[in-house]
Parts: C-alpha cells; structure tokens; sequence
C-alpha cells in the first residue's frame, strides 16, 4: 500500500503519529466499554435529533444490545487496525462510518442541542475533524512504512 | 526500503513492524483497568446499598361478575378516572385518534387500549350538568347495559344498580357523599382532599369505621414504582437522620391555575345550581364558580388541599410520619387577581420534632424533621421532591436519584477513598429509560414528574390511577386493605386544613398528637375560619 505523494520523511512520520494517537482513542474507548458491562448507547441513541426513526430503532430493547456490542467491535477493530498497522485500511472505513454516525445522531448544526459536548462547536465538531483525518489517511497510507503491514510486505 | 532490503528484516524494520504492539498492550491495559474498576465501584456501591427495586406484586384477579360501579362527579377529573376503568368518551377517543395520527410518538390512546380490563361496568351517573351527564351515558352506554341517570346523589347511592361510587366533585362535596354511600353500604372511591373540613373528616373516619365496604381515597402516586422504591430506601437507613424534606409545585399557565373552561351551555336550566352550592354559601348562578370551583374556598381546598395534599401523601406513603406537629403557613394572591380568595403562592412548613427516619450517629443525636411545601401558580421552573438525609439526598418523582452527602457519617470512608463523589449520584432508578414518553402539556409534564400520572410495571408505562383503582376493586373481590384507606385519608385531610387553618389565620396551628384533634385558637371556630369564604381572616 503505497502513495504516489511524494512525502519527506518527517511528513511521513507526522502521518503515522496521527494515525497510532487515533487508534489510540479508539482501542481505548473500546476496551473500556468491553471492560464496563453498564455502558451502553442508548441514551445517545435515544436523544438523537436527526433521522430519529433510525436511531429509536437502535436503541429500541430489540436492538441494543446488539448495537453495542457492534460498536465495541468496531472501536476495537479501528483501534488495533490503526495501531498494529494492519488492514488499515478497512479499519480506516470502520473508523469513519463510526464517527459520521457520532455526528449525524447529534450533529454541530446551529439549534441543535449539543449536551455532553465540553467545547464550543458550530457545524464542525471533533467527531467530524477526526473522520477528516481518517480520511486523509485513508489516502496517505503509512502501515507499508509503520507497522505489521511493514513485515507483511517484506515477507 | 531499498531493493537489497527487500525480503529481509532489518532489526529496524522488525522493530518498526512491532511497535505498535507495546501501545496496544498499555492501551488495553489502561483501558481493562479502568473499565474494572468503574464495574467493581458500582458494584460495590449497589451491594452497599442494597436498594429494593422491585416492583409489588399485583392486586388480585379481576374474575368473576363485574363490579356496578356509579360515577358522581364528570366534569374534569371524573372522566380520567373512568378511562382508567377502561371507559373513554366518544369525543376524547376521537381526539385522541386525531392526536395520534399527527404525531405517532403521542401513545395516550394506545396507552388506553392496551390497559388491563378490570371486569367494571358503569351503571349510573350523577353530575349536577345536563350536557356532561348526557356526555357520559352517551358514552357508556351498550347495548345491554344504558347507564342511568340520576338527579341526585343520595338517589344513586341508595340505588341497587351500583355496588361501588366513585366521587369525583368540588371538594365540599366530598365527605357527605361518601358517608352516604357508606352508609348506604356501598364501596367508595373518594378524590383528594378525602373532606372539606374538621368536622367531616371525623365523621367520615367514624363512617368507614363503622362500615364493611372497601375506602381507597385518590392518591395514585401510591401505586408509583419509583415510590416504592424510595421506601425501600428508608427501610434500609440509606438517607441516615432526614432533616428537611422539600416539595413544591411550580405551575404557570391557565389550567394550572384552574381557569379552566366555560361551557356555554351552562345556566341555570342545565346545571343544579341549589345542589352544587350545598353547604357553601348561597349566591346567584355563577358559571365561573361552577367550572372553576378550586378558585374559592366555599368549594375548593386552594394550594394547601388541592396540591399540598398529593406532596403531602407523596411524603407520607414513603415515610409513613403522620399528622405534623404544627404547621406555619404564608402566601397570598400575587399572580391571578381575577376575584379567587385562595393563594395562588403559599408556603407550609410542616414540623415532626418527634420523627426520625434513622441515624448512623450516636444514639440521640438526632430526632426531628421539617417539612417544606413551597408553592407557586406564577411560574414553572421545575424544583426537586428532596428528602434532605445527614447521609444522603433523595430525589424522588417519576425517578429516583440518590447522593451521598459529602460529610456522611456511613459513607465516610467511601468518599475519601473516591468511590463516592458527592457531585455524581449513588444509586439512580429511572423506569422511563425503556419507553419515550409523550407529554402534552405543561400541567401534565407537572403531574407526570411528580408520578402522579403514570408509572411502570414491567418496563411497560401504566397509568397510576388505573392500578389506584384496580387496587380498591381487588379488594373488593378478594378481600384487603387499599393503599390509601382511612387513616391515611385522615392524616392527609388534617394536615390540609391545618395548612389552610395557619394561612387564613396567620399564625401556627398546633395537632394534639394524644386527642387526635387541632388544638382550639380562643375566638375561632376552626371550621367556620376554613370555611369562610374570604382570602384570610387575620
């Protein structure tokens, strides 16, 4: 998996610091809700303002658990993708349907309620500058340079 | 990577294919550790508290042949109660199909139709208004069964078409309809408060002493889960010594100031205007008093008997304290000048220096309690039922939510370890989280926080006053004591009037705990005073 940007070598490694600090905050996000068996995201789901129809139904009583253990996974996946340097990028394509669905359950649109959020955000919030930075990974790949992919490629 | 490389790990290479498996490692563990932890604290928390959430078993079975039950009183409240027996109006079915169909989310009438049937037939009508009265046999009606109507309510009680009333009138009416029936040797149902005076409250107390019928009055927050819950609460000394307890009411719109309104129908060829006045003062027809009635204390109870009576009893069914030793009331007529002489602000500060809800102190130590209502129809900022413990705050409403207070006796050593944080609550039971709920104004919103209007059995909502009711006629077919009998009836209608009794008089009203009885002002005919039709008397 290679690029045809040509990158300095300090470019190269400022891409794959990116890439380990957010695999970083998904692997972790994701181990501590495997670890916390009370977590669950249904009041997120339930206090969605956007496509509410969708959003009751994943955090109808049929759905809920189901939904949460997928999201566990999913962060999980992302996280150890990113981090080992491994099907990047299919962890990269987990990792941005996540946070669009992050964003679109409680988007940064001007009138909606924004709880829980600790900054000041107006249409663009972190959910949605993390999913840009996956996306530009997405497009600069680094694993054949970072990471197991390295390995893989010079067995 | 040059070509020589290919193929081949350098020691670099090998070390930079791996790195990332040291961060995963410390991130899995920072993240296992934490998770654990956060698992293991609640843990430990539930275990120590040990709350109860479980809901009461049901009532008993609803077999065998129907209960003939008479509505008296059909005007606002009248109508609800008999939708919680599982009989709706055409014309509120209708709107609610309406209601329904523009909003999905609003669930009232399929909340309605899925409810319990309760084996019930309404067989008779008393309401002193020819359009509601027809309303109601209009309604109720079918084919096998037309409800009847009668002028009066001694008529309907002493009729053999009923077995049980239900009393849903002004209050003034309360206490000598429900002698009546009892007399009569009919069940009853009684809405708050359970009378309008002293001298009634004895009477009806020796009335269903005397009687073998089945007495519930309405208070339907009883039947409410997180209520239940909250009395496990203090059976267990969570709260530790409880101090101050707090309810309020905050309402500002017409409905909630009850500007109810006027039917235009309404004069004196419809209504019975000699039979609604009854024992309140005679005046001309007055469509106003007539749908307004809380407004004036020739009829109604204001704040203290028409709101204070269900935090009262809210308070009361939890902690089981009684009648208050004294009661300072104040207030006035500051937001709705429109001619009504009861407050629409008031205070009640209720005192049991007697009382304790337990301790984790030295014996002693501590004993007594205050109980604050703080009311207002002139604004709807929304404040907490809380029961104010050395160890811990309860708040209660359609949820429950428990902190532990940061110098607790009992959860020292929890909270200097962190476990606890006095900011994040301890323990929380909210049944609402398993259902949305459409609320549709903000009367009811009022209501409903306060678990007055439903409640949850199951995960499923319910309406309260359907389980208050399915209550009483359980005890009618197999036998028992409803929740909300006499002596609980008679403990909520003295603290009323000796709310009422201190606001109309200005100063404090004492209950002599051994007689049973509010010690006599010199000058004052109790009864008289909260009777009297003016805002206050002193």
């Amino acid at each position: 998996m290679k690029t045809d940007i040509n990158l300095s070598k300090t470019g190269r490694n400022s891409l794959i610091l990116l890439r380990i600090l957010i695999g970083w905050h998904f692997l972790y996000e994701g181990v501590l809700k495997l670890y916390n068996p009370a977590w669950t995201s249904k009041a997120y789901l339930s206090s969605a303002e956007l496509l509410k129809p969708l959003f009751q139904w994943l955090s109808s009583d049929e759905m809920i658990n189901l939904v949460d253990n997928l999201n566990i996974f999913s962060l999980m996946v992302v996280g150890l993708s990113l981090l080992l340097g491994y099907f990047e990028r299919l962890g990269i394509v987990f990792g941005i349907c996540l946070l669009i669905m992050y964003y679109i359950a409680h988007p940064a649109l001007p009138g909606a309620s924004q709880v829980g959020t600790e900054g000041s955000y107006w249409i663009i919030n972190k959910n949605l500058i993390e999913a840009a930075a996956l996306f530009v990974l997405y497009h600069i790949p680094t694993s054949a340079y970072f990471g197991l992919n390295l390995l893989k490629k010079k067995n | 990577m040059s070509k020589d490389n290919k193929n081949n790990w350098s020691r670099r290479d090998l070390i930079k294919g791996i790195a990332g498996m040291p961060i995963v490692g410390s991130v899995w563990w920072a993240g296992a550790s934490k998770g654990v932890n956060n698992t293991q604290s609640r843990d430990s928390i539930l275990k120590t508290l040990n709350i109860n959430a479980s809901p009461p078993p049901p009532s008993g079975p609803m077999g065998g042949d129907p209960i003939r039950i008479g509505i008296i009183g059909f005007g606002i409240r009248g109508p609800q109660l008999c939708r919680a027996l599982g009989f709706g109006q055409k014309s509120w079915l209708a709107s609610m199909a309406e209601a329904s169909k523009k909003n999905p989310k609003d669930n009232r009438l399929s909340s309605f139709l899925e409810q319990e049937h309760l084996n019930v037939q309404i067989t008779a009508i008393c309401d002193l208004f020819d359009i509601r009265a027809q309303d109601a046999i209009d309604s109720f009606s079918t084919d096998k069964i037309k409800v009847q109507r009668f002028k009066s309510h001694q008529d309907l009680v002493e009729s053999n078409v009923v077995e049980a009333v239900i009393i849903a009138t002004p209050d003034h009416w309360h206490a000598p309809i429900a002698i009546a029936a009892l007399q009569a040797g009919k069940h009853v149902y009684v809405e708050k408060p359970m009378t309008h005076n002293i001298k009634e409250t004895y009477a009806l107390k020796d009335a269903v002493e005397a009687s073998d019928v089945v007495f519930q009055v309405g208070h339907q927050h009883r039947q409410t889960q997180s209520f239940l819950t909250a009395q496990d609460v203090v059976k267990k000394n969570i709260l530790g010594h409880v101090s101050l307890i707090q309810a309020n009411t905050n309402r500002n719109d017409d409905n909630g100031a009850w500007q109810y309104p006027i039917e235009k129908k309404a004069n004196p060829y419809s209504v019975d205007w000699r039979q609604f006045i009854g024992n309140a003062p005679m005046i001309p027809f007055n469509a106003e008093h007539f749908f307004r009635w809380r407004k004036w204390w020739a009829y109604g109870s204001g704040l203290s008997g028409d709101l204070m009576s269900h935090d009262y009893d809210r308070v009361n069914c939890i902690l089981k304290m009684g009648i208050p030793s004294s009661i300072v009331s104040s207030g006035g007529i500051y937001t709705h000048k429109d001619g009504r002489n009861v407050p629409d602000v008031m205070q009640v500060n209720m005192e049991f220096p007697d009382f304790s809800t337990g301790s984790s102190q030295e014996a002693g130590k501590e004993k007594g309690m205050t109980m604050v209502y703080s009311a207002t129809l002139g604004n709807q900022y929304s404040r907490t039922t809380a029961f104010m413990g050395h160890d811990a705050t309860m708040e209660v409403g359609n949820s429950l939510t428990i902190y532990a207070d940061a110098k607790s006796t009992k959860f020292k050593e929890k909270i200097i370890s962190e476990e606890m944080d006095p900011y994040i609550p301890i323990y929380q039971y909210d049944p609402a989280l398993k259902s949305i709920d459409g609320i549709t104004s903000a009367t009811a919103k009022y209501f409903a926080d306060k678990g007055l209007l439903w409640t949850y059995r199951d995960g499923k909502r319910v309406d309260s006053t359907h389980l208050h009711l399915r209550e009483w006629l359980s005890c009618i077919r197999n036998g028992g004591k409803p929740s909300c009998n006499i002596k609980e009836g008679f403990e909520e209608a003295m603290t009323s009037h000796m709310a009422g009794l201190s606001y109309k008089l200005g100063r404090r009203i004492d209950w002599n705990h051994a007689k049973q009885e509010i010690m006599q002002i010199k000058g004052y005919n109790l009864d008289e005073v909260l009777l009297q039709d003016s805002e206050k008397i002193v």
